[in-house]
Formats: structure tokens, sequence, C-alpha cells
């Protein structure tokens, strides 16, 4: 009639969307990948770029080819890309950091039906893959500036092959080089300064919740004291804080009450002490948030919100 | 526990406008159906004469409240119109005189006790103002031993509108008279209005009117969508929770809009019927936003005329922009439920398009009831009714509050509606199914 535009209510929207989420994402991942070139080298830049470049790339050609909406505007495959690079070894050859990328966005996110239906991580899963795959060079660790890896070192090993093997030559890195990331490590997991400011700044723009990283990283702390290891070594080291803040907060493959991000949570942080402390892996992050992934339908089912109001019948 | 809400936008932009009459408007349309439940019976044909205050419509049933005139003038015909909500409702069209002669009957009824108040309610035509239109005889009509907390709904806690807000500003002793009354006719222990604390003027001044009135309390209460919704608002003041199935006076409490009730008591003080309503006039596409007083059955257009228009309105809501309902046409009226009319310009009209969910679980964090709404809507597409009806969606007041949390922008609030109706339709088949299966076994047992 005079050409009203007609729809049900709401008719006001909060200002996030999945693009300003994915962004802010990216922006709390900006100080790792600053942390990465700086104890790696411009090699830990061309790694990022690699990853991110193939995993947009492969979204796009995936949806293309199925005739879906293109949906890489969304950034989410950009922070896959991203987040696996960072938990990738500076010394990783190219193809294989591009293929880990193609395995992520392929495998573990377009063949399930692409955003939102997941059932696990794919930055998480597309390296676990490639540990099995590439397991020399996945676990080649580069010295990083500023580490007392002695200077002509090839390798180094991680502080947590330090803590857990006989054998294993280096001496431990300060507390303040485990902090800001002096050490051996994945190149974008090492710096926790650097990984606690991206956490603080999406917990502060309501992207994630405390609840997952607190229970994860305070499972740690608590187990491994309890256990006799070094706690503050245990919690700083390996994966575990870029693994509590962007991979194991993955709204995805994770529960969406605060009861159910505890107890995923205190799972990952379980299973990781688990392999951490017995078994043949000196790092667990990756696989307890794996195998929390699947347990995730389960958790999300004992967590229902029971409604207001609402009587059994 | 804490009720969950979304922090939507205020935007009271008209809260120090004090409502200005608009001119008679040539020619009004008055719908039947402005209440939930049965419309009115049209009780004039074309050719009368009518009066402000002159009932043109009774009450067409128990469920159901008469309708007045807001203007003088002549009935010129009754009409078929399709109204906002998509169903036909018959019109009065009334040719306006521009004299707005009062009518020689009105004069204030006779209120001796309970009955008696609630039959002046019943004759005053009012209706829920909050928006929701529900005859408000019918929710007085009480047995008052029952009643143990009169709730006052002074919220506003939809974007925008300030009409209640101007009625506790303007007409403050007309909402504690109207409590008093309530509290003369009801044994209730307390008395209470709710005022989100964005209103702290409100708040002060309804303390101050309120001053002597034994038992009668204000209650500021934090700015979070839906703080006015009947259910949350009478958890937020009393702490009972109203179970599934159940009307507030299951718990012991009434909730009245402040609006309906001044009203009411205008009434009762003076016979003149609820004909005029207080109408916010905002959004992007107004020039100069304000209240305004309007004749119920006004055209939308004779009001946006009247404080005139920055650009060409996109889409035009009757309510606010949480629950408010979208006009086909401007040629909409005033209803006696309407509290605001905003008109957006295309780039707030323009609806989001929708993307994957991406399970963040917002909806379900500003669920005020705890809903799921993300679980609701994969129910909904699959089919499944058992599993919509363990997820409560019947509990669903259509808040909009998943909606707009959405960073996906899925349209929650209308696939909840639709899971409503699905649910419905089930039961319905189920209960049919029972009682075939209950009769053939009566058969049998005949033979």
């Amino acid at each position: 009639m005079d050409n009203m535009i007609v729809s049900v209510n709401p008719h006001v929207y909060a200002k996030d969307t999945t693009q300003t989420i994915m962004r802010d994402v990216l922006i709390a991942l900006f100080p790792a990948v600053i942390a990465s070139i700086v104890f790696f080298g411009v090699q830990a830049l061309l790694v990022e770029v690699v990853c991110v470049a193939v995993a947009v790339a492969c979204e796009w050609a995936f949806e293309k080819i199925c005739g879906k909406p293109i949906t890489i505007m969304d950034l989410s495959a950009a922070v896959t890309g991203l987040l696996l690079a960072l938990n990738l070894p500076v010394s990783i050859p190219l193809w294989q950091a591009a293929f880990g990328a193609f395995v992520a966005i392929i495998v573990i996110k377009q063949f399930f039906g692409g955003i939102g239906q997941n059932f696990a991580n794919p930055a998480i899963t597309a390296r676990v893959i490639m540990l099995v795959a590439f397991s020399g060079a996945m676990t080649n660790w580069v010295p990083a500036a500023f580490s007392n890896a002695p200077v002509d070192a090839v390798t180094a090993a991680t502080p947590l092959a330090l803590l857990g093997a006989e054998g294993a030559e280096g001496t431990l890195p300060t507390l303040a080089q485990m902090f800001l990331g002096a050490r051996g490590g994945s190149m974008g997991e090492t710096s926790c300064l650097a990984l606690l400011l991206g956490g603080i700044y999406l917990i502060y723009r309501k992207v994630i919740s405390w609840h997952t990283p607190v229970a994860f990283i305070g499972t740690v702390l608590v187990l491994t004291a309890l256990l006799g290891q070094q706690p503050l070594y245990q919690v700083m080291a390996g994966g575990l804080f870029i693994g509590a803040f962007f991979m194991a907060t993955d709204y995805t493959t994770s529960p969406p009450t605060p009861a159910g991000k505890l107890i995923f949570g205190v799972g990952c942080g379980l299973i990781t002490v688990l392999i951490r402390v017995w078994g043949n892996y000196p790092e667990g992050v990756s696989f307890s948030i794996l195998l929390m992934n699947i347990l995730n339908p389960y958790i999300c089912d004992w967590t229902k919100t029971k409604p207001f109001g609402g009587v059994q019948a | 526990m804490k009720l969950h809400g979304i922090h939507a936008p205020h935007r009271k932009n008209t809260v120090d406008s004090a409502p200005t009459r608009l001119p008679v408007p040539p020619v009004i349309t008055v719908p039947m159906s402005m209440n939930i439940g049965a419309p009115a019976k049209p009780v004039v044909k074309p050719g009368d004469e009518v009066k402000v205050g002159q009932m043109i419509a009774e009450a067409g049933g128990f469920m159901s409240a008469p309708i007045y005139s807001g203007v003088s003038g002549k009935v010129k015909r009754l009409d078929e119109i399709v109204s906002a909500n998509g169903r036909f409702d018959t019109v009065i069209v009334i040719e306006t005189d521009g004299a707005q002669t009062m009518w020689e009957g009105i004069k204030p009824p006779v209120v001796t006790d309970k009955d008696s108040f609630v039959e002046a309610v019943r004759q005053c035509g009012c209706v829920g103002l909050g928006g929701a239109g529900f005859p408000t005889s019918v929710k007085l009509n009480v047995d008052p031993d029952r009643v143990h907390n009169i709730i006052i709904n002074g919220a506003e806690c939809e974007p925008y509108i300030t009409s209640d807000t101007r009625t506790m500003i303007d007409s403050a002793d007309d909402v504690i008279y109207g409590a008093q009354l309530l509290q003369k006719y009801y044994t209730a222990d307390r008395i209470v209005i709710g005022i989100e604390d964005n209103k702290p003027q409100c708040v002060k001044i309804m303390q101050e009117a309120g001053k002597g009135v034994p038992s009668f309390e204000v209650a500021s209460l934090p700015a979070l969508y839906p703080q006015g919704g009947e259910k949350v608002l009478i958890y937020n003041t009393t702490g009972e929770i109203v179970p599934e199935g159940k009307l507030p006076i299951d718990v012991g409490a009434i909730v009245i809009n402040c609006t309906t009730l001044a009203v009411i008591a205008k009434y009762i003080k003076t016979g003149m019927p609820l004909v005029e309503k207080v109408v916010t006039v905002d959004g992007s596409a107004i020039a100069n936003p304000q209240n305004v007083i309007v004749p119920v059955g006004t055209p939308i257009q004779n009001v946006l005329d009247f404080v005139g228009l920055k650009c060409e309105p996109k889409k035009v809501l009757y309510g606010g922009p949480m629950m408010g309902t979208s006009v086909p046409s401007l040629e909409a009226p005033v209803m006696k439920n309407t509290n605001a009319i905003l008109a957006f310009d295309a780039k707030d009209a323009e609806d989001p398009v929708p993307s994957s969910c991406i399970r963040c679980g917002r909806c379900v964090a500003h669920c005020p009831f705890n809903l799921m709404p993300a679980a609701i809507e994969s129910a909904y597409n699959n089919k499944e009714p058992e599993t919509l009806k363990a997820l409560k969606v019947n509990l669903c007041m259509e808040c909009g509050c998943c909606s707009f949390s959405c960073p996906a922008r899925r349209p929650l609030v209308q696939v909840n509606k639709l899971a409503k109706a699905m649910l419905n339709q089930y039961n319905a088949e189920q209960k049919a199914a029972a009682e075939k299966k209950a009769a053939k076994e009566k058969e049998k047992e005949a033979v």
C-alpha cells in the first residue's frame, strides 16, 4: 500500500554480529601475533599469513563449489586459520601449515555443515591431525629469542619436556621468561602476557565469559599443586593459555550455560594434567579440548536451563 | 535467582514533552477489536449523531469492553478492514464536526462495593493499556480475599515510550486515587508501584504522592528490559513465580498498568470513559518527537502529519521497538492500547539478514524465562512438537530479548510464535485422538 516494511518484533538489535565477534577475536589475538614475531622472527608472520589465506580460500572455494552462501566475511575462517598458525612451531614447512588449514576448514568445519555445525574445534583438530601426520616437524622447537637456550642451538626443548623427561637438555626458563614468552613452544602459545591481554579483552567485550578459562587454568593449577608438580610452571607452560582463552571458549563446541562452561573447563584441566603427568605426550591441552568437545553434547544436556515457572508434566 | 534481560537502548527522548492535544482529525476509524477476547458490538448506525464520551459499541461478551467516541460528529459507515495483526475487523467510521460536544449522559458512576467497582471498570471501557489489551474488568473480577499484592506497572521498559512516564508525572494523583480504590475493595497486604530506575523523577513523584497512603510503596527497579513483563514484575516485586498455566491471581497478585489505573480513577471521578490516549510519537523518521493526546480511532497519518516527518517512514510501529507491531498502512488507527507510534527511516526499517547460528548461547543467557530459543528453533525446523513441549516454548512471552541479542540475527521470536502454534495444534490433535480412543473403548464396553 504505502510500501511499508512489516516484520515481526523486535525492531532493534544489539550491535554485535557474528562478524564483530570474530573481529574481536582477531583483535584479541593481535598481541600473540606480535609476540610470535618478536620471539620467533618474521617467519612466524609468514606461517600466519599462509594459514589465514588458505583457510579463507578453502572456505570460499568450498562454498562456491557447493553453491552455498559465501561466509568468508564473517571472519570465522580467518580466526580458525590464525589460531591454527599460532599453535604450530615456527619451523613448520609452509605446505604442511597450508595442509593443516585445509583440513581445519574443509574436513572439520565444512564437511559438518559450516559455521556452528562442527562438533570439534577446527583449529585444535587440525593441529592434532598434523601432530600425528607430521610428528617430527610438529615437535621441532626452534629456540625463542631472549630465551636461555645455548646460542648455537638449532632446537630447544619446551619447558614441559624439560619438566617431564629425563635426558631433555637445557635449563628451565625463569618464570619471567615463561610469562613473557621467551621459551620453546608453538609460536603463539609461549607469551602468557600477550594471551592474557587478549583474553581480558574478550571478557571485557563479553565475547567470552570468565567461566571456562578460570575453570580450566584453575584446575591445572590446583591439580598440579596437589600432585607435587610445579603449578606456576605448569600453568604457564604449553598451550594452556591459548587453549583456555581462545580454543576451549569456542562457541560451537562448548556449552552455552555458565554451569556447562565450568564443567567443560574443569574437564579440560583434568585431562590436560592427566596427559602431562602420566601420558606419553608432554602436552595435553589440545587433546583435552578435543575430548571435551566430544563430551559437549552431554554436558549441554546435563546443564539445560530450567524454565521460569515451568511445570514438569 | 535473578531474571535475565537485555540492556536495550533507552531513547526516552520525550520524557520532558508534556502531551499536546492533536487537532480534531476530520475522520476517525474506530476498530471493534481493541482487546483480547471478543470484539465489541456496534450500537450506532450510519447517520447517527455521536458526541464525546458516548458509547458507540457495547462489550461483545464477558471477555470484552465497550467503546466510546472520542469525537463529536456523524457516523458515516461501518466498514471491514484488515488490522495490523492480519485479521478482519469491523470499524466505525465517524466524520467529526470539530465541536467536540460532550455527551449529556456523562456522570460519575456510583461505586459502593467491589462489584460496583468492577462494573464501573467495565463501563469505562478499560483494557490493559500497557499494550496487552486484556479487559481490565475481567482481571479485577476476582475474590478480594485472594489478592495479597497489588502491583502497579510503571516500569515502561520499552525503548522510546514515555506515555506511562507522563501519566506518573501529570496524573500522579489519579494513579494514587486508583490505588486507594483498589485498596478499598481488595484486601491486599501491599500495594506497590514498580518503576525502572531510569525514571528517577517518577520514583520521586510517586513517593511524594503516595505519602500517607497505608501499605503503599514505590519499588525502583533496575532498567533491565523486560522489567515491565507481568511475570517479571511480579517476581521482582514479590519474589513469587507464576507457574505455567496459572494466572497472577493464583500467586495472590494483580498487576495493573499505571495509565490503566489513572483512566479508571478519572472515570470514577468524572464519568469520562476511555476515549483518548497519550501517545509517544518518536523514531528516526519523526522531526519533532513528542507526546500527543489522540482520540482513539485517529488514523496514524493524522498524528504523523501533526508532529512532522523528517523523511518518508519505511516502518511504523504500534508500541515500542521490542514488542511493537508494524503496521501495513498509515490508515491504521490509534487504538486503546496504543501507547506509542514509532516511525523509522529506511535504514532503521531494514530487516536484518540472518546467518547461521554460531551457538554463542546469547539467546539463552538473555531469556528472562530461561528458555533455549536456539534449541526451540531447531526443534521447530525438525517438526518435533514433543521436544517443543519439553523446551516449554509455551512460556515464551515474545519479549524479543533472544532476537535482539542474536549476533546471527536469527528470527527467533518469529520462530517461537510459529512453534507455539505448532505445539498448540499438536496438543489439540493429541487431545482429540485420546477422546476418540476413549469413546471407542466405551462403545466396545457397551457391546
